[in-house]
């Protein structure tokens, strides 16, 4: 599906003065990448802010080995993607100053842009001025601070030696000078069966006044680890960026290759990827609307909800070799097909959890236990969803409904209508509302494109594209939209892997939303949410 | 309320017996007993992601799920190390998780076992030991008694892990 070339942005962009090249070896066009001046970096992101478009992702890439000067260094650049609902994605690129690398600060249009900003620091020393909050993200107090783990010239594969003079150095959180304000630390080890991650909260009383995140617990270098892999072996590493998200990440994955490459996936593989990517939707929903209520003391929803999961994954590893549905997609296709025995029983399977969902949901509204906790619980408004780009169901619950199944529209979301729950009230209670429409909506498509499964072959042969060609691809995951940039290097190998996961953005969505809740409200206000700690720490 | 009882009711018992195999019915007998015998009846288990993707925790919930119903057996988990007998530990461990994971440990009251679970756990899984960010895979940073492979181990593999370190 090459499209044509998308020049919407760069006409916007030079009605502004601001002149950009288009980049020859980033694919697909309609998706294009734009290379501008790095003084109009900034400006750039403002205009994007004025035309309507949201903010994707920023991250920073070293030229490949393939791509050396001739005094064997290394150019540098900073890459930011903005996303408008009619006009799709397009990136932008700027070249740094490899000696001091620095760049503009764009937090200032897209606040969500901090934290991504604050990774470009930690791991390639880009100073970027204006920053509106200058600590240390996912580089931990510890690490001595030239440990860049991103840039060429750091060892990557030894263990990183902590810095002793470092040894006392705290992360400088929010305080309050109030006498009747106190701390409470959470984390990283939290109470329950959970990943780490560190809240403070600024309470009185009972009342929460602040509370702020401290993630970065669960790096495990893996855009590093990344590096020189080949695509075959990179999406087994890329189907665990978040193992609850594995067919999203898979994809997201495969299709940034698939695009570089210009490789086109048979039919079959693409409904069998939309089959994949929708039950993972629906377990997930499922299991989180357990949770959720569990939290809430209604433990009957959690048990039904934890035996529709338990079924769907027993299913799963009948059909497609994995509970979780891990390591189901390669480059190329899909690595296992489905006869028609095993066609009637995921449409039959989904029929009836759709129809047992549809039940407990009926159940769920009925029981006043349950209702009064969720209905206005941990509000985020329409406005902040908007100012922070919330996304996938966070989004959808508080009037800002990104979803790349319909903007993007890649196959095989292009056969069906692909229904968007539109809330508003951005509380708890639309949260859940939202998982319950999506599963009812999902199951009707994984029925509806099992039916109608064309024939044929499940993958297309897997070739790697010549050294420096990078692809983007952008996968509507059940949590949100996933982001994936890769360029390949030499010898087919991955030189750089990017990808934002749908978490980074939302858990900016829960430090709002808990600001107008009691402290005993913010575990069922965190599992509304269900961000991914892995997946936002990488 | 009417409507809660009804479908309680319509599901029934789904717990079933874990395998069907007649060594997995050893084990299981032998757990209760081993439980029972050293434990008073009761295994305290304390879970850390030490760097997990998060498919390991999937299927420990899935392991309280009331198909597998692990606490049947006697096996709880408890927000507190000082009330744990077993770590479990998910995970490469990663440099940002070290101290909170010897932290952890050293929280736990002695005699305690530690039971890496995941191939990460075991060997750093698909990250590698080679990899700046990871300190190591658990055995490295504390001691273990045992390993449960896996990626992630299932429901099974975890109760026939914990059944194997046990007896």
């Amino acid at each position: 599906m090459t499209l044509l070339s998308n020049t919407w942005f760069a006409e916007r962009l030079g009605d502004h003065g601001i002149h950009s090249k288009y980049l020859e070896d980033h694919h697909p066009a309609h998706m294009p990448c734009l290379e501008i001046r790095r003084l109009d970096w900034a400006h750039a992101a403002g205009e994007a802010k004025r035309l309507g478009m949201r903010l994707v992702a920023v991250w920073a890439a070293e030229a490949g080995k393939h791509d050396v000067d001739a005094e064997g260094r290394r150019a540098l650049y900073s890459y930011m993607a903005f996303a408008h609902p009619e006009h799709r994605h397009a990136l932008l690129r700027t070249e740094l100053n490899g000696e001091q690398p620095q760049i503009h600060s764009i937090s200032a249009h897209f606040i969500a842009a901090c934290r991504m900003e604050r990774t470009m620091q930690d791991m390639f020393g880009i100073d970027v001025t204006d920053i509106p909050d200058n600590r240390r993200w996912i580089k931990h107090e510890q690490w001595p601070e030239t440990a860049y783990g991103l840039r060429h010239t750091f060892d990557g594969n030894t263990p990183l030696s902590p810095d002793p003079q470092r040894a006392d150095v705290d992360y400088d959180f929010l305080a309050s000078e109030s006498e009747s304000v106190y701390e409470i630390p959470v984390g990283p080890v939290h109470a329950g069966i959970i990943e780490p991650g560190h809240f403070r909260f600024l309470a009185v009383g009972e009342q929460i006044l602040n509370m702020e995140e401290r993630l970065g617990f669960v790096h495990k270098g893996i855009e590093r680890a990344m590096k020189g892999r080949n695509a075959i072996e990179g999406i087994r590493l890329a189907a665990r960026v978040s193992g609850d998200s594995t067919v999203g990440h898979a994809w997201a994955f495969a299709q940034a290759c698939e695009y570089a490459a210009d490789i086109e996936i048979p039919p079959r593989a693409r409904h069998l990827r939309g089959v994949l990517c929708e039950r993972e939707r629906i377990a997930n929903h499922i299991g989180d609307i357990g949770a959720i209520c569990n939290d809430a003391a209604f433990a009957f929803m959690h048990s039904q909800c934890a035996r529709l999961r338990e079924e769907m994954a027993r299913l799963n590893l009948a059909i497609f070799g994995h509970r979780l549905l891990m390591d189901t997609l390669k480059p190329g296709g899909v690595r296992a097909d489905v006869n028609d025995a095993q066609i009637q029983q995921l449409v039959a399977q989904t029929q009836s959890i759709a129809d047992e969902v549809e039940h407990l949901r009926a159940i769920y509204a009925d029981t006043p236990s349950i209702q009064q906790r969720v209905i206005g619980a941990g509000r985020v408004s329409v406005q902040e969803a908007g100012d922070l780009g919330l996304l996938g169901y966070a989004g959808r619950a508080s009037g800002h409904y990104p979803d790349e199944r319909i903007e993007e529209g890649y196959p095989p979301y292009d056969t069906l209508d692909v229904p968007v729950p539109e809330g508003k009230l951005g509380d708890v209670a639309t949260r859940v509302w939202v998982r319950f429409e999506e599963i009812a909506a999902a199951s009707r498509m994984v029925v509806a494109w099992l039916q109608q499964l064309p024939g044929g072959e499940i993958a297309t042969p897997w070739t790697a594209p010549e050294a420096g060609v990078s692809g983007f691809a952008a996968i509507e995951s059940w949590r949100g939209e996933i982001a994936a940039w890769v360029r390949f290097g030499m010898e087919e190998k991955i030189d750089r892997y990017f990808v934002r996961d749908p978490s980074v953005i939302n858990w900016l969505g829960l430090e709002l939303a808990v600001r107008t809740v009691p402290v005993p409200d913010f575990p069922l206000v965190n599992k509304s949410f269900n961000c991914s700690y892995s997946g936002n720490d990488l | 309320m009417i409507r809660i009882l009804h479908q309680v009711f319509q599901t029934g018992t789904i717990t079933e017996p874990l395998a069907a195999s007649d060594r997995f019915e050893r084990l299981g007998n032998r757990l209760q007993e081993e439980i029972r015998r050293r434990f008073q009846g009761s295994l305290a288990v304390r879970l850390v992601d030490a760097g997990s993707c998060n498919g390991c925790e999937l299927e420990i919930h899935a392991a309280n799920n009331p198909y597998y119903d692990i606490e049947r057996f006697g096996i709880h988990f408890t927000a507190s190390p000082r009330f744990a007998d077993l770590l479990l530990v998910t995970g490469p461990v990663s440099i940002n998780m070290q101290t909170a994971l010897e932290m952890t440990y050293d929280a736990m009251p002695a005699p305690k076992l530690v039971l890496a679970m995941g191939d990460c756990a075991a060997n750093c899984g698909l990250f590698g030991c080679d990899n700046y960010a990871i300190a190591g895979s658990v055995a490295d940073i504390i001691p273990v008694d045992g390993v449960i492979h896996g990626c992630p181990p299932s429901p099974t593999d975890l109760i026939q892990g914990i059944l194997a370190l046990l007896a």
